[in-house]
């Protein structure tokens, strides 16, 4: 029956991590296990067995659900890159936890490994059964924080027997992200405003939806065990402190790092943390207003069947002129079965990527203010392909440095220890664009 | 700072690439063999590599259980990674080995003992995956110690240990003590402690349902909030979930509890969000609505919710299906919110189809522009069961939006155009729909419709266009030969096409009888003569039956007015919804079932309940017998669940709706349920007067004689005995009503007596009086009057006592009686105050009625229009009340409250108890809606009342005890 797997899927591997009751943790090679945990220890082992040809069922049947039951027993999965991490479970499990938890497998093994695949789960299968045994317990989720890991679980075993004798403290810490004892000569933290602009447009170029996701991201080097305290134009904040000076920005939602003071914040808007070492997202948030597309896209493509496709790509910089996008790309579907390939383009250039049925026009620098034109024309074959193709949108790639649409700002980093040394907070901001669509009529 | 970018996409390397994967590589003979030598070898570090290849052969499943003893040996050992390979290797094979598995039982006990806190931890976690009985007693001193260990990494996974020793026998944890350290570590200095320690007993209350073991009380509630700061992401939501299975005391108590867990939707961990959504919403439930924290509530949920759409798709998806019962519960949450809910290209199509759900259930005249725009859009897409659906949400859109219809059909119409198979299949059905909810309004586009008949292939459209023509025949030019041309192939047809051809044949024939008498016995003849299928057949005979006997009843049956369909489709019962609530974020809200339904052993496990609703859960204890006992023997399920509105509408359609018939029965149309009963019905039906009166009947001839053995029923009036069993599924019994009390007794009525009673009688309501004269003179001149009171109920007439009523003489006066009189609240509120006058004075009394004399015969309310009510209505008006002592089984009693126009819109029975789902509307068309719960072999029933004049609900729950112990 693996045979039959093999031919369907050759190059798929599937992991299973099984979560709460009865559960185990699979990587199948193949159709095969590649590893696997058992966390509690009641379901039959060949349960797993059912998964491959199960997934390949439903996704036959066009019926893909990230759930799939076989008898009682249900497994929730996961595919990174050839793998799928499935969690079995017979007990009604907290589902959201179960793919958080999943996810956070795939965070800290890559962490570990670099890349999650098949290979470095078989190098490396001594330690990645060492990380299953500390990241749950009996179906618990417990330490998932790399960082904390790597403290006291390493590939090198045998030459740090020494560290590894100890419990980090930090494990059971109510700081449980942050180990004692870090030292930097030159203390800095780094901070990255980063907004990514979700837009979809209707084909007759009415914006559907659109809106502002923010990340804030830290780069600490700080020694010691500093408090940190980050300051914005957040708008709920200056009303509760009563100053109404200059933009204030206000977010639809706001999530933040383990190590935020959640229920401070709640009472009084303060930003109060001991921040991780090292790189780490401190936080996210939403803004629903209405973004003008940056870059604005008007196309026009025609299909004259059986002979060719025109496209006509309008481009538009609507943004400040003193402001500079970086690395745009426009793609734009064409057909599967379109052949030799024309470009015309205003600035830029344009490339057919056959495999990915798109034309990629490429702009390294696109300032405020500006409209570019691309003109493309495609050979069709004679006889159509007759498979019904979806509608693909338009998406547009780009990068805005020095720059937030929102508006927020970082007014102060304030960063507090007790040794009392100076630290310098560095920002920076970046506009981008996240899942940006345009619809076409075609 | 030029540097740092570039920094920042490094990240870690780690040392030299020596890797595992050569262990994987000794495939050879005699491997087992030399791995045993290579065990045992004196070299450290050739054993520790023995050990990793027997651990890697484990890994791809070979078998090397034969080394167990070998391994054992090596488990006592300094080095960690050694040690964790061999405990690693034991937790797989001790249960295939348990003789030799206690051999380890020694290391165990030193290990738990060791100064290494990462050994004794290691140890501990171990112990508890080896699930072989006899070790297990050797581990309770180890695990006491470790329950107290100084070091919380050590204490945290003797927690977790606990959790598992009482999975392999509770017995022994209870008798060990082992329980209450748990509770003691719930107030544990350390969070990641609290955590587990939580965890734990979660864990093992869930299976032990009754065992009171988390006994939450406002103390543990405040030291699980305080943890709450301070664990980890997996932490949290353990207390979350912990905390949801609390009660509160009162408003105030819940208030404060959500403040504490509100910040918690800021957590970047989905999973924490979706667990605090759980504690918020059901806690809210005990909210006054007035109060402003409540609406404050309400505000902050909405962005989380938006929020987690940003998720990975399995997150996403689990979201969705969540907001699915969010939406449900409380619509006001999401309302504002439509946009986040369009489809995206490269969302994969499970959160297409749930995102699409949602956007219909949001679906408003505010939005629907919007909406409509989008759907066609999707409708245009290439994934078949994305493109269906969305062209059912059009028409759902239609059906709900009433100023969307119009656009709606146009866009329908458009879609038709495309000639795309599936596409148009969809929309016929939808279309139809449409017609049922707007009669005689959208019929110009009929002709569109039939232009695509020959390219519908799929049962529903050809069974919803064989509808519209039999529903529209009389403007359809060419219906017969629509018709005809699909009876062709009637045999080869589904069971749905086949039906739904008869009737249209039927309706046709009634429409045009002149042109259509051949067609209709033609189809007759196929459904009855030809036909393995007893409902097709058994609709046959009636049809033949209605039609050679009274063309005109025919009519009236056939051609009847159907119930209006109800704007909200697919929702979830609301029992079933409440318990959907508790489980916020598990795979019960996910699957939308209750536990109970995939868990295996779950039966006996207690329903949750949302906290406002008074406790319903609480007389649910259902023992696992409950199957058994032989009170549930229907499938549960009869509000449909409805994944299938057609199914639902044909149901509808199916049935002659008895509302214009001769004795109007007190149902407003028969389920499909009650054509079983036509099997007896038949009998009379056949052995009655075939003759009929009919001016067609001549072209019929009888019936054909079906098995004659099954039709020696007793003859009585055909067509009459079928619309008695339309009834319902019980026969329907006379109301009760109470026997005379004495309201005026002779001392204060100087020598009037008058007892009395109220009754509703043919949909009228009246004053049944006994009036005797004690007094030694005549009595004359009659006359009553009422006060007002809460219903307007006044006299229709004069109090006719015509003759002078002698001393001694008894007379039994009924006064018909209105509600149109004024009306006052009273208290209690069918208290009514009457005066009587006659010759000698006026005579002042009070009585009551009970308050089902103002049940109308038309209480009867759509199951839809029934569940979206009861959603409707808040909780705080929801009343609850038991009757004890009551005898009679779930049908017995409902046909016994049918006579007192209570009606039983669905039944559906959960572990051995039916819950009867019931409606009444009283004569100022207030309706009342009933759950009402009874357990075969349980004498307390138990009733949930819900009204939207909750005071309404006392004097309904007395009807109840009356009729029911009567």
């Amino acid at each position: 029956s693996r045979q039959g797997g093999l031919s369907v899927l050759p190059k798929d591997t599937a992991a299973e991590f099984s979560v709460r009751s009865r559960d185990r943790t699979y990587v199948v090679l193949a159709g095969q296990v590649l590893i696997c945990r058992n966390y509690k220890g009641d379901v039959d082992m060949a349960e797993i067995d059912h998964f491959m040809p199960l997934l390949m069922q439903h996704e036959e049947e066009g019926l893909v659900s990230p759930v799939i039951s076989h008898g009682s027993v249900h497994f929730l999965w996961i595919k990174h890159s050839n793998l799928y991490l499935v969690a079995t479970t017979n007990k009604n499990s907290n589902a959201s936890l179960v793919y958080s938890f999943l996810y956070k497998i795939v965070e800290v093994f890559t962490e570990y490994f670099k890349e999650l695949e098949e290979e470095s789960i078989q190098d490396n299968f001594v330690v990645v059964y060492e990380l299953l045994d500390e990241l749950m317990d009996f179906g618990f989720p417990q330490t998932t924080d790399s960082k904390i890991l790597q403290e006291y679980i390493t590939q090198e075993g045998a030459k740090l027997e020494v560290a590894k004798s100890k419990v980090p403290t930090t494990v059971t810490n109510a700081v449980s992200w942050r180990s004692e004892g870090i030292k930097y000569k030159k203390n800095e933290v780094f901070i990255d405003v980063i907004e990514s602009i979700n837009v979809l447009v209707n084909a007759n170029g009415s914006v559907m939806s659109s809106d502002i996701v923010g990340s804030i991201k830290l780069k600490t080097m700080l020694s010691g065990m500093p408090e940190l305290r980050l300051g914005l134009n957040d708008r709920v904040l200056f009303a509760l402190t009563g100053r109404d000076k200059g933009k204030t920005v206000v977010m639809e939602d706001v999530k933040f790092h383990q190590c935020v003071r959640l229920s401070r914040f709640e009472s009084d808007r303060t930003i109060s943390f001991i921040p991780p070492d090292g790189e780490s997202e401190l936080m996210s948030y939403r803004i629903n207003t209405h973004v003008k597309p940056l870059i604005w896209i008007e196309s026009v493509i025609e299909k004259f069947s059986h002979s060719r496709v025109e496209i006509m790509v309008k481009a538009k910089g609507q943004f400040k002129k003193q402001s500079v996008a970086n690395n745009v790309e426009v793609r734009v579907p064409v057909p599967s079965d379109a052949d030799s390939p024309k470009f015309k383009t205003s600035t830029g250039n344009a490339k057919y990527v056959p495999e990915k049925n798109l034309v990629v026009w490429t702009i390294k620098s696109f300032p405020g203010g500006k409209e570019f034109l691309m003109r493309a024309h495609f050979g069709l074959p004679s006889v159509e392909n007759d498979e019904a193709e979806g509608k693909p949108p338009i998406t547009v790639k780009f990068e805005i440095p020095y720059f937030t649409v929102s508006g927020i700002q970082v007014r102060y980093m304030k960063i507090i220890e007790k040794s009392g040394y100076q630290a310098l907070p560095w920002v920076r901001y970046i506009t981008q664009s996240g899942d940006y669509q345009l619809r076409t009529n075609v | 700072m030029q540097e740092w970018a570039n920094q920042l996409c490094e990240s870690r390397q780690f040392g030299s690439k020596m890797t595992d994967s050569k262990y994987f590589t000794t495939t050879k003979k005699g491997e087992i063999f030399e791995l045993k030598a290579e065990l045992n070898s004196d070299k450290k570090e050739k054993k520790k590599e023995a050990v990793k290849k027997v651990i890697a052969s484990m890994t791809v499943g070979k078998d090397v259980s034969a080394l167990f003893p070998d391994v054992v040996n090596c488990m006592q050992t300094d080095n960690l990674e050694l040690k964790k390979l061999v405990y690693l290797y034991l937790m797989n094979y001790a249960k295939s080995q348990p003789d030799m598995a206690i051999m380890a039982v020694n290391t165990f006990v030193k290990d738990c003992e060791d100064p290494n806190p990462l050994i004794r931890a290691l140890a501990v976690r171990t112990m508890g995956c080896i699930r072989v009985d006899k070790i297990t007693e050797y581990l309770c001193e180890p695990l006491r110690k470790c329950l107290k260990d100084e070091d919380p990494y050590v204490r945290k996974t003797a927690a977790v240990c606990v959790a598992k020793l009482h999975d392999i026998n509770a017995q022994l944890v209870e008798d060990q003590g082992f329980l209450d350290t748990l509770k003691d570590l719930i107030s544990d200095s350390n969070p990641m402690v609290v955590a587990n320690a939580v965890a734990a007993l979660s864990e093992i209350a869930e299976s032990h349902p009754n065992s009171n073991l988390m006994d939450l009380n406002p103390q543990t509630i405040n030291k699980l909030l305080t943890a709450l700061n301070e664990c980890t992401e997996w932490g949290q939501i353990f207390i979350l979930d912990c905390l949801a299975n609390y009660t509160p005391r009162d408003d105030r108590e819940s208030q404060s509890i959500c403040e504490r867990v509100t910040p918690r939707l800021s957590h970047a961990n989905s999973a924490v969000v979706l667990s605090a959504v759980k504690v918020l919403m059901k806690f809210m439930e005990m909210l006054p609505k007035d109060l402003d924290y409540y609406g404050t509530l309400l505000k902050k949920l909405a962005p989380p919710l938006v929020t987690l759409l940003s998720a990975e798709p399995e997150l996403q998806y689990v979201a969705l299906r969540n907001i699915n019962l969010i939406v449900q519960r409380r619509p006001e949450i999401l309302k504002h919110e439509m946009k986040v809910f369009f489809v995206k290209y490269n969302d994969p199509i499970y959160v297409k189809l749930e995102k699409l759900d949602i956007m219909i259930r949001l679906a408003s005249q505010a939005n629907i522009a919007q909406v409509l725009a989008e759907l066609k859009e999707y409708a245009t897409e290439v994934d078949v069961d994305f493109v269906r659906k969305a062209v059912r949400a059009i028409g759902r859109c239609a059906i709900k939006v009433e100023q969307s219809a119009e656009r709606c059909v146009s866009t329908l119409l458009d879609l038709i155009q495309t000639k795309v198979n599936y596409v148009v299949q969809e929309a016929i059905v939808v279309i139809k729909d449409i017609f049922r909810k707007y009669p005689n309004k959208y019929e110009s586009v009929i002709a569109t419709l039939c232009e695509n008949l020959d390219s519908l292939d799929e049962p529903e459209a050809r069974a919803a266009m064989i509808w519209i023509v039999g529903e529209y025949a009389e403007r359809i030019d060419n219906a017969d030969e629509l018709l005809e041309s699909f009876l062709e192939g009637f045999h080869d047809e589904s069971t749905q096409v086949q039906l739904q051809l008869l009737t249209a044949i039927v309706k046709l024939f009634l429409k045009k009888p002149t042109e259509t008498q051949e067609l209709v016995q033609q189809v007759l003849s196929l459904a009855t003569q030809d036909s393995d299928n007893p409902d097709l057949r058994d609709r046959g005979y009636i049809y033949w039956r209605l039609l050679s006997t009274d063309p005109v009843a025919a009519k009236e049956v056939v051609l009847a007015e159907k119930p209006l369909i109800s704007e909200e489709t697919d929702l979830i019962e609301p029992t079933l919804l409440e318990e959907l609530i508790c489980h916020i974020g598990t795979l019960a809200s996910v699957y939308h079932k209750p536990p109970s339904a995939f868990v295996e052993g779950s039966r006996g496990v207690q329903h949750k309940r949302l906290p406002g609703s008074t406790g319903l859960g609480e007389s649910l204890e259902s023992p696992d017998t409950g199957s058994a006992a032989g009170g549930s023997d229907a499938p549960p399920a009869v509000i449909p669940s409805q994944g299938d509105l057609l199914g639902d509408l044909l149901n509808l359609d199916l049935t002659p709706p008895a509302t214009t018939g001769p004795p109007p029965p007190p149902t407003s149309g028969m389920q499909l349920g009650a054509m079983d009963l036509l099997g007896g019905g038949l009998d009379s039906l056949l052995g009655g007067d075939l003759g009929g009166s009919s001016a067609m009947g001549a072209g019929f001839g009888a019936a054909p004689a079906a098995s004659p053995a099954s039709f020696s029923a007793p003859v009585s009036g055909g067509l009459d005995d079928l619309f008695d069993l339309g009834g319902g599924v019980g026969m329907p019994m006379g109301a009760y009503n109470p026997p005379k009390t004495v309201w005026l007794p002779a001392m204060k009525g100087k020598g009037l007596e008058i007892s009395g009673t109220f009754a509703r009688r043919a949909g009228i309501i009246q004053m049944e009086m006994t009036l005797i004269n004690k007094a030694m003179s005549v009595m004359t001149d009659f006359a009553i009057q009422f006060n007002r009171n809460s219903f307007g109920i006044a006299p229709a007439g004069p109090l006719q006592v015509l003759t002078p009523l002698s001393p001694n003489q008894t007379i039994e006066v009924a006064l018909p009686l209105n509600t149109v009189g004024p009306v006052m609240k009273m208290d209690p509120l069918n208290n009514l105050q009457v005066a009587v006058k006659n010759n000698i004075d006026v005579f002042y009394f009070s009585c009551q009625y009970p308050i089902s004399v103002l049940f109308v015969e038309d209480g009867k309310m759509e199951r839809q229009v029934f569940l979206a009510t009861w959603k409707d209505i808040p909780n705080d008006n929801e009343s609850q009340f038991q009757i004890k002592d009551c005898h009679l089984n779930s049908d017995a009693a409902s046909s016994k409250l049918q006579g007192s126009n209570i009606f039983t819109i669905a039944k559906r029975t959960v572990d051995g108890q039916d819950m009867l789902y019931q409606s009444m509307k009283l004569t100022n068309s207030i309706w009342v809606l009933a759950e009402l719960r009874v357990q075969a072999g349980n004498p307390t029933y138990t009733i949930s009342l819900k009204c939207r004049a909750p005071e309404v609900s006392q004097c309904v729950f007395q009807t109840y005890e009356a009729v029911l112990k009567n």
